[in-house]
């Protein structure tokens, strides 16, 4: 979130799409609610069906799985014909005056730089024209041709509302509804916040879905203020977390670039790279540094760089691409912690059939679960027999699994980052059960046997691990090892291990400084000799004047506990004037006679850089051209500049917006089981609801939440149902090209056929929650999902796909 | 101590059934798997081990279209409640503060409270052969937490939109009205309260979106003629009974033994005859 969850009660309107909040999110929303109460703010929610956070919403208006651009873009289009843009905003704060390279043009669905034969794009060309200087040429009447504000203009002039109601099935009615409220908030004195979650970025355009709020929020002036921005909702607690400390391939903790053989093979050449001319990240060799010290406290960072594995050139080594490489036998271990594939993997037939290549697993949990047992005869159990990848029986499987019993996260300790990007401190209540432990203290075991082994080589390619820095001491009790590993997250000074780095403007990038994840430098401060985590701090009173609820002492957040980030937006460029009617939710204002910046929250912006100094309205520092990019240059999106609308790559329909049907550099690795409308007309899609939590290896094992909800069910409209003469509790097979599973029909109001392209069609929506273990157990709808994703994020495509239905 | 009280707004409810796991973890009641019911609500009903749900009842009209109503279902502690005029054991108490508790130490299982009650809340439970239901959390009510601050019901302390809030039913039956006029001047011209004047007051109080018929509540809910009859005629004078079957019994002995004795030849003439 650029915001956070307080923050919701600020907005005026909310819209909400792609996110089932109330389900999945069901204590944020208090924050929404109170709004309600105390502006009178209007919440929208754009979802297929009607959820129940369709219900709390004030607006709904029903959507195709999969047509998000379609949706948005006509937002873009509606906001832009009809002037309902923050003018000044867009000015000083985005790049809507830049001037873009008269190489680039878009022509039926394609950008220029396309090769069809590899489906990449050569994205250099999407960048702005320079001066004598090398500085960005601007119109600031916004009506230069080649500005980003024309081009953009040009560019969703084809998404007019029946176009857009055409593909997304929403009434033209509820359509213009939505519009009209959220666009109202372009007015300089409202402020509207979009939320989204999983059903935006788990498609084969998420990134670009989630790009096309972005652009709107901008148009809209709505980043960086209280009541705005655009709001991920992680979908668990800690995958904030997650991210920040780099539990992905391409990256390392704190968002730096992980190493590429080719393009990075010495320390030089990585900074040289990743280091840009302007912008934040021309710190990223403090960064880099310290993250090396961090890890190989006793080398210096051009040796220790050279310990960290490299990734070879264009590997894909995301979750999909390791299952198909696992598929083809050419991965021997896997270790799998907190995550069930067997219910929560896409196509879990074919990653099934892919584990029992492997000839060992280690799995930790706190149930045996659906991955743990994947090799047992009820794993391979079907509703029919038909499964393309094959089925097979244990005593096929050679797999050598192992169990690691895992501890709840009530027996354990230490941070959990929030989707507000808060990294609150929690407390062990119990001690672990039996033998299970906390991961922290089985990865400590774990590294200590693999050092062990290697203790005494001197062999060079020995050295990561003979060198690495690992003198943590963990205990069943959590007595003093969190506050270790807080430390190093943090950053200390390699000379004085014991003091904490006050901030990572302090990181250097000559080795003097160790820091784990340098945007987590400044949790911790010395109190009176005493190391103070800010994360467990605990005053809930509302620090901000205005009562904006910034609560700066509750826990703390990344960055340097900067609570709204881009915050310089939310005054206008001269530093000191409220947008006009908005005086209330200022969150910083340039103080000339302290000659820095001052107000509620900690300034997200150089602290001591004037308004009128160069660079005093770039309030995107992250970026080097300091503004919010409407146009995304150089290939920082991978499919475009701008979000294009494409079809999912199971769709009813043909994309009627170009001749593009599917996203050009969609990662697709089945083609052949692409699933055509003719045998497959229903359009699918997976969610959660409250009562169960992800792949239910939690809560399935829990008595009183699979009473409450106890079965796997598709959710069907009336219609349909009378269509395949299906009775309501009727058991249901729902096929794709990739397997079919039984579950219960749940005949509803609502979810209705949607008329698309002129042609009534069907979406159905069924649960991922259940799997064959626990107390309530299910097919899971996984078996359905294809190896489909987005080309940014590789994520998989699990909100949109073909199936069908017939009666068991 | 002054009547304390649930205020329930089903415009803020989200449904999430916080308080539907919360009663159960506070009453440390089993979950069980059951049969697919076709519909979110897998818990149609309480039951001997469920003190309060939340349905979701899908509604469709001409004019407004689709609404999902939410509404939390559990014993309503009646101000006069017909458990307690039906329960031949004496089981249901009012507490001071307005909860109706029971004495399950003295439930017989017979089930007339679950037939006598309007709103069918006790439910059996048949492992132990007791009717059980909803307490309010007589047993967490009145003490402090960890903070200091007053406890209140599992449920309204688990509610995390404040759909669910407890206090004093005098304050909150001012905000019930207020956040019902509210309603009606936004968007919901039916808003209404439940739970003031029904049976002569609940202990439990509603702001509905619409007319109760669309939570699932019975509009006028009445207590059985039968029962009032029972509790107001009969019941106060069966301490009478057996005296009075006694006092019968002694005149039937006077007058057919001692009368007839006094009397005897006229009544053995009239036998004789009648022998004749």
């Amino acid at each position: 979130m650029t915001n956070h969850m307080v923050d919701l009660r600020n907005t005026d309107v909310c819209f909400l799409i792609g996110s089932n909040m109330a389900e999945n999110h069901p204590i944020g929303i208090k924050w929404l609610l109170k709004g309600k109460e105390t502006r009178g703010n209007t919440i929208i929610n754009v979802d297929p069906r009607y959820t129940r956070t369709s219900k709390v919403a004030d607006i709904y208006a029903p959507m195709r799985s999969g047509t998000d651009i379609a949706f948005m873009g006509g937002m873009i289009n509606y906001i832009l014909q009809n002037d309902l843009y923050h003018r000044e905003y867009i000015q000083y704060y985005t790049n809507a005056p830049f001037l873009v390279r008269e190489e680039y043009e878009f022509n039926d669905g394609l950008f220029n730089g396309y090769d069809g034969q590899t489906r990449i794009y050569d994205g250099s060309t999407w960048d702005y024209q320079l001066d004598g200087e090398g500085n960005p040429v601007k119109d600031m009447t916004l009506e230069n041709p080649r500005s980003v504000f024309q081009l953009m203009k040009e560019h969703y002039s084809r998404y007019d509302i029946d176009t857009v109601c055409a593909i997304t099935g929403t009434p033209r009615a509820k359509y213009l509804e939505v519009l009209e409220t959220f666009c109202a908030t372009g007015a300089p004195d409202k402020v509207g916040t979009i939320c989204y979650a999983m059903g935006t970025t788990q498609q084969s355009k998420g990134s670009q879905n989630v790009r096309s709020y972005a652009v709107v929020q901008l148009l809209l002036g709505n980043m960086g203020r209280p009541g705005g921005g655009t709001n991920a909702l992680r979908g668990e607690n800690n995958v904030q977390g997650a991210t920040d400390y780099g539990n992905l391939f391409h990256i390392l903790p704190g968002y730096l670039g992980s190493p590429v053989s080719t393009t990075h093979p010495t320390y030089e050449r990585y900074l040289e790279v990743q280091t840009p001319a302007s912008g934040y990240w021309v710190n990223t060799p403090k960064f880099m540094a310290s993250l090396l010290k961090a890890w190989w406290r006793d080398e210096d960072p051009a040796v220790s760089y050279n310990y960290i594995p490299k990734r070879e050139g264009a590997k894909d080594y995301s979750f999909m691409n390791m299952f198909e490489n696992m598929y083809k036998g050419e991965i021997d271990g896997l270790f799998v912690f907190g995550t069930n594939p067997m219910v929560g993997g896409p196509n879990t037939n074919k990653e099934q059939r892919a584990l029992a290549n492997l000839k060992w697993m280690v799995q930790s949990d706190l149930w045996f679960n659906e991955t743990s047992e994947f090799w047992s005869y009820q794993a391979f159990d079907r509703p029919t027999a038909k499964d393309e990848y094959g089925l097979l029986t244990p005593p096929e499987i050679q797999t050598e699994v192992f169990f690691l019993p895992a501890c709840g996260v009530y027996e354990k300790e230490g941070t959990a980052s929030q989707t507000g990007r808060w990294v609150q401190y929690r407390w062990q209540a119990a001690l672990p059960a039996g033998e299970s432990d906390a991961d922290l203290y089985i990865y400590d075991k774990l590294a200590k046997a693999v050092k062990k082994q290697y203790e005494g080589s001197t062999r060079p390619e020995d050295e990561p691990i003979t060198r690495l820095t690992w003198d943590y001491v963990f205990t069943h009790d959590h007595t003093a090892d969190i506050a270790q590993v807080d430390l190093e997250i943090n950053g200390y000074y390699v000379d004085d291990p014991s003091r904490p780095v006050e901030g990572f403007p302090n990181l250097q990038a000559d080795g003097s400084t160790a820091c784990g994840c340098w945007v987590y430098c400044g949790m911790l401060e010395l109190r009176n000799g005493e190391v103070h985590c800010k994360p467990k701090n605990r005053d809930n009173r509302d620090t901000s004047v205005n009562g904006l609820g910034i609560f700066a002492n509750w826990a703390w957040s990344w960055p340097l506990n900067r609570r709204i980030v881009y915050n310089r937006c939310s005054v206008q460029p001269d530093g000191v004037t409220p947008w006009p009617g908005d005086e209330k939710r200022v969150l910083i204002q340039w103080n000339a006679e302290a000659g820095r910046w001052m107000g509620d929250d900690v300034p997200d912006f150089g602290a001591t850089v004037a308004p009128d100094a160069p660079g005093g309205t770039n309030a995107f520092i992250m970026l080097p051209e300091g503004v919010g990019r409407l146009f995304a240059t150089k290939g920082s999106m991978r499919e475009g500049p701008f979000p294009e609308h494409y079809e999912p790559w199971e769709s009813p329909t043909q994309n009627v917006l170009s001749s593009q049907q599917v996203n050009p550099m969609g990662l697709f690795w089945e083609p052949e089981k692409q699933g055509r409308p003719e045998d497959y007309p229903l359009v699918g899609t997976t969610y959660r609801v409250v009562e169960h939590w992800q792949s239910g290896a939690l809560t399935r094992n829990q008595p009183w939440l699979s009473e409450a909800m106890p079965h796997m069910f598709v959710e069907i409209s009336e219609q349909l149902a009378f269509e395949r003469g299906i009775k309501n509790k009727d058991q249901i097979i729902v096929s794709t090209s990739r397997g079919e599973i039984k579950a219960y029909a749940m005949v509803t109001k609502r979810l209705r056929p949607m008329m698309i392209n002129g042609r009534e069609t069907h979406q159905i929506g069924m649960l991922w929650h259940f799997g064959y273990k626990g107390y309530s157990t299910g097919d899971p709808a996984n078996r359905l999902t294809a190896h489909v994703g987005c080309p940014n994020s590789r994520i998989p495509e699990y909100k949109a796909f073909l199936c069908d239905i017939r009666r068991a | 101590m002054a009547r304390m009280t649930n205020l329930y707004d089903t415009s803020k409810c989200s449904a999430c059934r916080g308080c539907v796991i919360a009663c159960k973890d506070w009453n440390q009641l089993p979950g069980e798997v059951r049969k697919f019911s076709g519909s979110y609500d897998a818990l149609e009903d309480t039951n001997g081990d469920t003190f309060t749900i939340i349905k979701m009842l899908e509604h469709e009209d001409p004019v407004d279209g689709l609404s999902w109503n939410f509404v939390k279902y559990q014993c309503m502690h009646c101000f006069d409640p017909a458990c307690k005029q039906v329960c031949p054991a004496g089981v249901y108490s009012i507490t001071e503060w307005g909860a109706v508790v029971q004495d399950l130490d003295k439930c017989i299982g017979c089930r007339y409270c679950e037939y006598g009650c309007p709103f069918m809340i006790p439910k059996y439970r048949k492992r132990v052969d007791l009717s059980t239901k909803c307490t309010l959390c007589n047993d967490l009510v009145g003490q402090e937490d960890y903070r200091g601050l007053p406890t209140m019901p599992a449920c309204a302390r688990t509610c995390p939109t404040d759909a669910l809030v407890f206090g004093e039913r005098n304050e909150l039956m001012r905000q019930a009205e207020d956040r019902a006029r509210f309603l009606q001047a936004n968007g919901f011209p039916r808003a209404t309260i439940y739970g003031k004047l029904e049976l002569g007051g609940l202990n439990k109080i509603y702001v509905l979106t619409d007319t109760p018929d669309k939570f699932g509540l019975p509009v006028d809910p009445k207590v059985s003629g039968t029962i009032s009859g029972w509790q107001n005629w009969i019941q106060p004078y069966a301490a009478w009974l057996i005296p009075l079957a006694l006092a019968g019994s002694a005149i039937s002995f006077v007058t057919t033994r001692l009368l007839a004795n006094k009397y005897g030849d006229h009544d053995e003439a009239h036998q004789e005859g009648g022998h004749e």
